[in-house]
């Protein structure tokens, strides 16, 4: 019953802020002029919403792995992210950025998966 | 030799792609640059080179990836179901299913495939013996793992890979 | 024609945030390591994927276009390797799992003994 309780007040609150990001427009630093701004826009609030749960998880995270886990996760957030702000700005070389990102971050993933293979994490 | 060739073609490709221009300077320099890299690792890349000459191989591939994406779409809204659900209906557990497959890349893709379809996700392999350790969320017939988890790919995957 | 490339590319950006969204609760939700990596695996990896699938509808054929394919590609190729790597050397290192999971037959096994070896880098040679 206490487990409902928390989920509902959860759940609020993240309709609520998502509501807020959806029907009111912040304003951020695009272009006006250009094409499919108001859509782009909530898009990046979105994601970085998202980005937020991630942060959380690797501040929090118990135990090492948690936090590897987070960070690799964060990185293919960050290409979505890429893509999306290519559109509207209208540089396409932001999509560049992007793979690069996801190049590195794979590289990094699997150093630190082999870091972690070799020592013993206990509670 | 043969291993090199097919590594050139597909690093101009992705070159050709990466700079969408047909200027003599962009193909000049892909030239070279993918001749490198044949040159340098080319010994690598497939070992067995008889495979890429087959077309019945490549209709196959081309049946398997829209069956991946529905899979993938699945297994998106399962995992959506069971995140917003407030009692979190999961059963975790790690079970150890039987593959057939055989070659590196048969393995790999059949790893990748099970790691983004409905609930499941690879662990470890043991080659010699053709095990795959597999973690499923929702383990509900352990003796029934291998024909729910592995048939449906390992049949097409075996047309393609073997 | 034009509008509708861009509407349709729209709804694919919209469908990938909603699975980005659900994936990165399920990072905060579920309550241990390999949980997590698999809802999050999954649903952020088919979303961001649908996420360039729309930029490249909107682009259409230009070169950010066609990087946007590439990239999803190299994402479908390399996001699932970097999990399972993560989800070994975890296992490895010895991490628990929940305390509510039904089997555990991989701790067994390594208990006698055979385990498999270099599995990191396989992905670069499919």
């Amino acid at each position: 019953m206490k487990r409902r309780i928390i989920w509902l007040i959860g759940a609020i609150i993240i309709l609520s802020i998502l509501g807020i990001i959806i029907f009111y427009s912040i304003p951020i630093l695009f272009y006006p002029d250009l094409p499919f701004v108001p859509f782009f826009q909530r898009c990046f609030y979105i994601l970085l919403f998202c980005a937020l749960f991630c942060l959380y998880r690797i501040l929090k995270g118990p135990t090492a792995p948690d936090r590897v886990v987070a960070i690799d996760i964060l990185g293919i957030l960050i290409v979505g992210f890429c893509s999306v702000l290519g559109i509207p700005t209208g540089r396409s070389w932001y999509i560049d950025i992007g793979i690069a990102w996801a190049l590195q971050s794979f590289i990094a993933t699997i150093a630190l998966a082999k870091y972690i293979e070799g020592k013993d994490f206990d509670e | 030799m043969k291993s090199r060739i097919a590594l050139f073609i597909l690093a101009f490709l992705v070159w050709m792609c990466l700079c969408w221009s047909f200027d003599w300077q962009h193909v000049f320099i892909g030239v070279l640059v993918a001749c490198f890299i044949a040159f340098m690792t080319g010994d690598m890349f497939v070992e067995r080179t008889h495979l890429l000459r087959s077309p019945k191989r490549y209709f196959w591939f081309l049946y398997y990836i829209p069956l991946f994406v529905w899979e993938c779409f699945k297994a998106n809204i399962d995992v959506a179901y069971r995140v917003g659900h407030p009692d979190l209906p999961i059963k975790p557990g790690i079970v150890k299913v039987k593959t057939k497959l055989k070659s590196d890349a048969g393995l790999t893709f059949l790893a990748n495939s099970i790691t983004l379809t409905p609930g499941t996700l690879s662990v470890d392999v043991d080659k010699e013996n053709g095990f795959l350790y597999v973690h499923w969320i929702n383990a509900k017939d352990i003796e029934r793992a291998t024909q729910l988890i592995v048939h449906k790919f390992e049949r097409i995957l075996k047309r393609i890979f073997e | 024609m034009n509008n509708i490339n861009d509407i349709t590319g729209m709804i694919f950006i919209g469908v990938g945030l909603f699975f980005d969204f659900f994936g990165c609760l399920g990072l905060v939700r579920l309550p241990d390591l390999y949980n997590r990596l698999q809802a999050s695996t999954k649903c952020v990896t088919f979303g961001t994927c649908s996420i360039l699938f729309g930029t490249f509808l909107m682009l259409g054929f230009t070169a950010a276009g066609i990087k946007a394919l590439l990239c999803i590609v190299f994402l479908l190729l390399t996001a699932p390797v970097s999990a399972h790597a993560l989800a070994r050397g975890a296992h490895i290192s010895g991490v628990k799992l929940w305390e509510k999971s039904v089997c555990d037959k991989y701790e067994s096994s390594k208990a006698s003994g055979s385990s498999g070896d270099e599995k990191g880098k396989k992905g670069k040679r499919t």
